[in-house]
Parts: structure tokens; C-alpha cells; sequence
């Protein structure tokens, strides 16, 4: 392709990733979005203006050197891109796949002053897909320094933290609670966003290998091994367990069949994959009209998972009617939390939005199965110190929704267990752990923390980059620079 | 890779498998539980810890072929493995002096209640165990219990072993018969035999603790699957428990959530047992009886 002039790339519109149209994509679990072809990417690489003080990378949490690797897909050099991908983000197919990049990079993108900003998300994912495919991984593993260190969780945080630590030399084990690696990568975000052999398994086998990371499954910290004992053999400590602990609403009928966690209901369905039952041994059972508590993305996910086992066990019994999925938030659609593209996707594939609106009941058959939901209808008043406005129930607003399947999606806590006669870690009164928001260490000699253990459910590239920065300070503390 | 290294036929539908997993091993207290995986197509399920040893790296587990796991775990032979056995899970029984215990294992809830008892023993109480099942081919580790009890009373519901009578009874003549002479007392078995336990022994106001084996995924506390109703509010029993006061626990719900899945169950267990069947059809012919 012969240079084209600033005003030519202006021109060039920002390009769309072929997807699974909805009424077909409700039907499966594969992923929606498709991915770019190398045309489409270059197509989209010519857009960039290589700024010379490029914006875009302000807004990546592990400033990935965008214009750089933007220009080496443009030329086609994809080795190269990879090479100047992995320098500062390990693992693209992933974040290129999860980032919220409206609110990140691309919010920063000075074409988007004016039009559109550069796909810059999905070229990620494109340069991600290619290492994969290629096994290319782009980065080796640094002179071996004898400092081992153990990193508890093997989510976002835990391996993002791991593969910096391994590219440094460092001997590094990953323990992780669950049969396969991934934390919520696996067991929280469906495959239809993430897909799990694909990409997750592929990403962190690829790392493994290339920088002699081990992985222990089926180590439960504070239980088969506890913070102490790992104090004892390890030099340092990260801890990435994330935040996996589910709330429930305190309201009667809680405990009804048929109310779950969205953490039990995701992990059914994407750990276990029980949406394949009974090619797989794990059992989900889906409502015909099912709540969703909540609006994140957690919810998002919920709500588009339950629809699609609505869609798989319908075609299998000749068709069934009347099935519905509602997402049910106490606020409006312009508070939603979600990120926009998940909420504009759940949208598209029909799942109903009762927006404030808020149980205060869950209603029983008589046989201990969920019936129905008692909501009221809410308004929404002045907004507080954070500037949100808070919602308030209307009287003698009171209705019934019948459904046979409630699913709470209201955010999580810090996991409890994990922190057994470790005393001397201090936590918060929500059961995160106190650390330094730039290094990552805790109160206690060793050991660093990040991720959503420290900063509550957020999201997979704010444990990414917390995980990066504690690998930094963890290496400059290993190799005599720091002190504690 | 989690081995077998032994295996025992207890009666036509309870088996014993000896399972390396040294750090389950390391840290195993009675009391507590693993979940295991069979394979990648596998679920997790719960598995009270009937043994373990240390020294040989080793975890045993006892159980009864009820489903679709159960069964198949019930086929798998010595040198086969499992995919992952993850524990150990829950905390351990609380094991003090008392003076006078009662120990009631009911069916497969014999398996658990054995290290519980061998710990009471050992501990310096009195302990009297009471064990049962359906019928005589149900019943085992009489010997064991036997070794580790200062009183053994065996119990089939049909006579064909023992005393003809469901374990509640000796339970309620011992309570009536020495009152105020029992300090504490374990009952594990199926959920309908801990929750008549209970009944039994409320009356009496002796401290009962039961030993819950609910739905469970992950048993590391994300998920809340295992949740049970007690009077001090919803616990998850795979972190809160196994073990938990059986007089303030509501059966009610605990049996309704525990039979929720059952169609599925149902499903799966026969499918497979199918699927199986033609397996071997097809490797020996139509010869099969």
C-alpha cells in the first residue's frame, strides 16, 4: 500500500469486526465477535496518525507501546508486533477480548475528538490471535536470579504478575484453588466473550512454557498450604486471589431453589461447562423467565448465558415459548455499570431491562422452589459525595414479577479463607487487603497483593496492571535495590 | 496425577479408594473433606475424608454408588487416577474430652464418623457408637468402629444384621436411659437420618452436631451453592462448616435444596450406564447377560 497522506487515513472509517448476528448467537456459546483478517487490520492500522506524543498509551494501564505495534500491523510486520506487544502486555488475546477500551486507550485517541477513535482493542486482540496461532510468544525468559516466589491466584492479577516475574528470571510458582488456571477468565466471563481452550488455555500454556512459570491446581491457600508455610519457602509472596466471594441481598427467600450467585451460575456454566450436559457431568438448570439482580458486566453475562441455555433446551424439547430473561436495577440505564458494548449486546439479543426497580421478596412455590419476586419501583434522588444519584423507593409502588429463577449479580468481597492465621496481613472492614496502591505491598514483610483482593471487584486490566506493578517492586526488592 | 493405589469392595454399592494426594494428606484433620474430578468432562463432589496417612502421602475415601460420579468412581481400578483432588476442605471436628460421646453413623455416614470417633477415643472420652443401614450388605467397618468404641451397637432397618431398628432408637434409649450423662453427641449419615437424629436428641437438649453433605461446586466459598438455613442466619457449609449444630438447622430446606437437581441426576446416571452398556457391547459382543 503506497504512504497516504493525513487527510487520506482521516478518511479511512473505523472498521467493524464481523460478528455473529444476535439471533443466531443466542442459539450457541461461540464467540460473537469474529476477529479482524490481516486486511481489515491493516485497513484499520492506517487510521492511526503516530502521534508523536500518542495519548492513547496515557490510557492503557500497562501503557502498551500503541502507535509502535499499530504501525508494525500497518506494514504487515507481524512478528514485530507481537515483539512490541508482549514487551509491555503479556496477554493480548485476552485484554484485546475484556478491555473496557472506550473508557481507556481509545478514550484518548485524538481521531476521537472528531469521528471515531482507532480500533485499537481490536488490533489488540488481532496481534493476540496471531501469537496464538503462531505459538510465537516474543519475549524470553531473563538470566535465572535463584529468588523464588509464589503468587496465590492465577487470575488477571496473579498472571500478569507470574509472567513479568518469569521474563525477569525469577522462579515463580502459580497456586491456584480451582482444576484449571485463569480465575475468572474461566469460571466468570462466557465463552461466547472469552473462549476458554482458544485462548485462555493456549495464552497461559504459551507463557508457562516460555518462561518456566509452574502451575500447582488444586491448592486452596489457607487451607492446603497456608500464607505462613508459603512465607517459609518462598522469597516473595504475591497474592492475586481476587474477589470471589458472592453478596446476597438480605430480603426473605434467599434460599429458595432456583436463587444462586451468578458466581454459581457462570461457574456451572463456564468452568464446568455445563451447558454441554450431559456431555458433561455438571447439571444447570435454567428458569423460564429468569431475574437477574444487578447491571455490571457480571449480570450482562448472566442474563446472555441464561438466554442461550433458554435457546439450547428449547431446540432439544421442539421449542418452547414464553421464556424470558430480565436484568433487574434498582437505578436507570444511564447509571448501568456494565460496559456499553455488553449492555448494547444484551439488548440486542432480548434480554428485558426492569430499571428501577428492586426485590424486597422472593417468593416461594410452597415447595421451596422460586416462584415469583416482590419489587418496588424506585426514583432516583439527589446525587452523593461520589456523585451518584442514589436510588429511593416509591410507596405503594409494590409488584410482583413471576419468575422461577433469580440470579444475584451484585458484586463480590475478598474471599475470607485464604487469609487462615495470617494475623499480620491487615484488611479492611469490606475484607480487602491494605497495600500500596503503587508497589503492591502489604503489612506484612514479603508479601504483596493486588487485584481485585485490594481494590474490590473491578476489572481484568486493573488487576493486570496492579499485577505488573507488584512484580516491578518485587524485583527490585529481590534483587537487593529496595528494601522492604 | 492423583492414583489410585487401592481399592475395596465394601458391600455391592459402597466402595473404598486409597488416592495419593500428599498435600491433602499433610494437612488432613476428621472432620474434614475433599472435592474430587474425575476427568475433563467431570463434576466436583464432595467426599468426607474416611482416613488419610501422612507418611504415605495418601487420602481415603469411602462411598456410595448414588449417581452418575459415584457409579463411575465405583469402576475406576487400581493405577486409574483422578483429574483433581483439591482439600482439605472445611474445618476439622472440634475433638475435646467430654466424658461421655455418642458417635451414630447411618449407611455410607459410617465412613466419616469412623476418624471422628478414633479422635474422641483417643482424646480420653467414653464414646458409644451406633451404626446402621438399610440391610447387612450396607454395613461396614463393624471391626473398626468396633476397635475404636467403648460401646458398639450395630442396626439394620430390616434385621438382617444386628439390632432390627433404625439408629435412632438405641439413640433415644441411651438419652432416656442415662440422662444427663451424655456430654455430646455426632450423627452423619443421609440428610433424612441426621435430621430424625436431631429430633431425637433435641428433646434432650444434648449438644448434636450433624455432619452436612449439600450441593456443592467449587467448596472454596465463591459460589454459595452449599448454602444452608440455620438460626444464625445462611452458612455455607463447604467454608462455615462441614460441621454444624443439628438442632439449629432447617431440614426443610436443606432437603428441598439438596433434591434439586434430581431429574438431572437421574438423567445423567442412566445415560451413562447406557452409554457404558453399548460400550461394552460393542468390545464383547451381544453376549452380555
Amino acid at each position: 500500500m503506497a504512504e497516504l497522506t493525513q487527510k487520506e487515513r482521516m478518511k479511512i472509517p473505523r472498521q467493524d469486526m464481523p460478528v455473529q448476528g444476535p439471533e443466531e448467537r443466542v442459539q450457541n456459546f461461540n464467540e460473537v465477535a469474529l476477529g479482524f483478517t490481516l486486511d481489515l487490520a491493516r485497513m484499520e492500522a492506517e487510521r492511526c496518525l503516530q502521534c508523536k506524543e500518542p495519548h492513547c498509551m496515557e490510557g492503557c494501564p500497562v501503557q502498551v507501546k500503541i502507535p509502535e505495534f499499530i504501525e508494525a500491523v500497518r506494514v504487515g510486520d507481524m512478528v514485530k508486533a507481537v515483539q512490541i506487544m508482549k514487551s509491555r502486555n503479556n496477554l493480548p488475546a485476552i485484554c484485546g477480548r475484556v478491555c473496557p477500551q472506550e473508557g481507556q486507550c481509545e478514550s484518548r485517541c485524538i481521531l476521537g475528538k472528531k469521528g471515531e477513535p482507532v480500533a485499537i482493542g481490536r488490533l489488540e486482540r488481532f496481534v493476540g490471535d496471531f501469537a496464538l496461532a503462531k505459538k510465537a510468544f516474543g519475549v524470553i525468559r531473563g538470566p535465572s536470579t535463584g529468588k523464588k516466589v509464589a503468587v496465590v491466584g492465577s487470575g488477571p492479577a496473579g498472571l500478569s504478575c507470574a509472567v513479568d516475574l518469569g521474563r525477569m528470571g525469577h522462579d515463580v510458582t502459580i497456586f491456584e484453588s480451582l482444576h484449571t488456571p485463569g480465575g475468572v477468565l474461566v469460571y466468570g466471563i462466557p465463552e461466547f466473550r472469552l473462549p476458554k481452550e482458544k485462548v485462555i488455555r493456549a495464552e497461559i500454556e504459551t507463557a508457562a512454557k516460555a518462561l518456566g512459570i509452574r502451575i500447582l491446581t488444586d491448592h486452596v491457600i489457607g487451607r492446603t498450604l497456608t500464607i505462613n508455610e508459603l512465607l517459609a519457602e518462598y522469597d516473595a509472596i504475591f497474592l492475586g486471589t481476587g474477589a470471589g466471594l458472592p453478596t446476597f441481598m438480605r430480603i426473605p427467600g434467599i434460599n429458595f431453589n432456583g436463587v444462586m450467585s451468578a458466581n454459581e451460575f457462570l461457574t456451572r456454566i463456564n468452568l464446568m461447562k455445563g451447558y454441554k450436559f450431559p456431555e458433561f457431568d455438571t447439571p444447570v438448570k435454567v428458569g423460564k423467565r429468569v431475574a437477574v439482580i444487578g447491571a455490571g458486566n457480571v449480570a450482562m453475562d448472566s442474563a446472555r448465558c441464561a438466554l442461550r441455555l433458554q435457546s439450547l433446551r428449547a431446540g432439544a424439547n421442539g421449542g418452547a415459548t414464553g421464556a424470558e430473561v430480565h436484568i433487574v436495577y434498582r437505578r436507570s440505564s444511564a447509571e448501568v455499570p456494565a460496559r456499553l458494548e455488553e449492555f448494547h449486546h444484551a439488548g440486542e439479543e432480548g434480554v428485558i431491562f426492569d430499571f428501577l426497580t428492586s426485590p424486597v421478596e422472593i417468593l416461594g412455590d410452597g415447595k421451596g422452589t422460586v416462584r415469583g419476586m416482590r419489587c418496588v419501583r424506585m426514583k432516583l434522588g439527589e446525587p452523593d459525595q461520589a456523585g451518584r444519584r442514589s436510588p429511593i423507593p416509591i410507596e405503594d409502588s409494590e409488584f410482583e414479577l413471576e419468575v422461577d429463577q433469580v440470579v444475584f449479580a451484585l458484586g463480590t468481597d475478598p474471599n475470607p479463607l485464604v487469609f487462615f492465621n495470617a494475623d499480620g496481613l491487615e484488611r479492611t472492614r469490606h475484607g480487602t487487603v491494605v497495600a500500596n496502591q503503587e508497589t503492591g505491598r502489604t503489612t506484612m514483610k514479603g508479601i504483596w497483593a493486588g487485584g481485585d483482593v485490594v481494590t474490590g471487584a473491578a476489572t481484568v486490566i486493573s488487576a493486570m496492571g496492579a499485577g505488573k506493578r507488584a512484580a516491578a517492586d518485587i524485583d527490585r526488592y529481590l534483587k537487593g535495590e529496595l528494601d522492604w | 496425577m492423583y492414583n489410585i493405589l487401592e481399592k475395596k469392595t465394601l458391600s455391592d454399592v459402597t466402595k473404598l479408594l486409597v488416592v495419593e494426594a500428599p498435600q491433602v494428606a499433610r494437612k488432613a484433620k476428621a472432620g474434614q473433606f475433599i472435592i474430587v474430578l474425575i476427568n475433563d468432562y467431570g463434576e466436583r463432589i464432595p467426599l468426607t475424608i474416611a482416613d488419610h496417612d501422612s507418611k504415605a502421602g495418601t487420602v481415603t475415601i469411602i462411598f456410595q454408588e448414588v449417581g452418575k460420579s459415584t457409579v463411575q468412581m465405583g469402576m475406576m481400578q487400581v493405577g486409574d487416577s483422578f483429574k483433581a483432588i483439591v482439600g482439605p476442605l472445611g474445618h476439622p471436628t472440634e475433638i475435646e474430652n467430654l466424658g461421655k460421646v455418642i458417635c451414630v453413623g447411618g449407611g455410607v455416614g459410617i465412613a466419616p464418623i469412623y476418624p471422628i470417633a478414633r479422635e474422641l477415643k483417643a482424646a480420653g472420652n467414653h464414646v458409644i457408637s451406633i451404626i446402621g443401614a438399610r440391610t447387612k450388605e450396607l454395613l461396614f467397618w463393624e471391626d473398626k468402629m468396633h476397635a475404636v468404641s467403648d460401646e458398639l451397637i450395630v442396626t439394620t432397618d430390616d434385621g438382617s444384621y444386628g439390632r432390627k431398628d433404625l439408629v435412632t432408637a438405641p439413640l433415644k434409649e441411651i438419652l432416656e436411659g442415662q440422662p444427663g450423662q451424655i456430654a455430646k453427641i455426632w450423627a452423619i449419615g443421609p440428610a433424612v437420618m441426621m435430621k430424625f437424629a436431631a429430633a431425637t436428641t433435641k428433646p434432650f437438649n444434648v449438644p448434636t452436631v450433624v455432619s452436612l453433605n449439600t450441593i456443592m461446586v467449587d467448596g472454596t466459598g465463591m459460589c454459595g451453592g452449599c448454602r444452608v438455613v440455620t438460626d444464625d442466619g445462611a452458612k455455607f457449609v463447604c467454608v462455615d462448616g462441614p460441621e454444624f449444630d443439628a438442632h439449629k438447622v432447617d431440614w426443610q430446606n436443606l432437603l428441598s435444596r439438596m433434591a434439586f437437581y434430581r431429574s438431572e441426576e437421574q438423567a445423567s446416571v442412566q445415560r451413562w450406564r447406557e452409554g457404558h452398556e453399548c460400550n461394552l457391547r460393542r468390545t464383547v459382543g451381544d453376549g452380555l447377560p
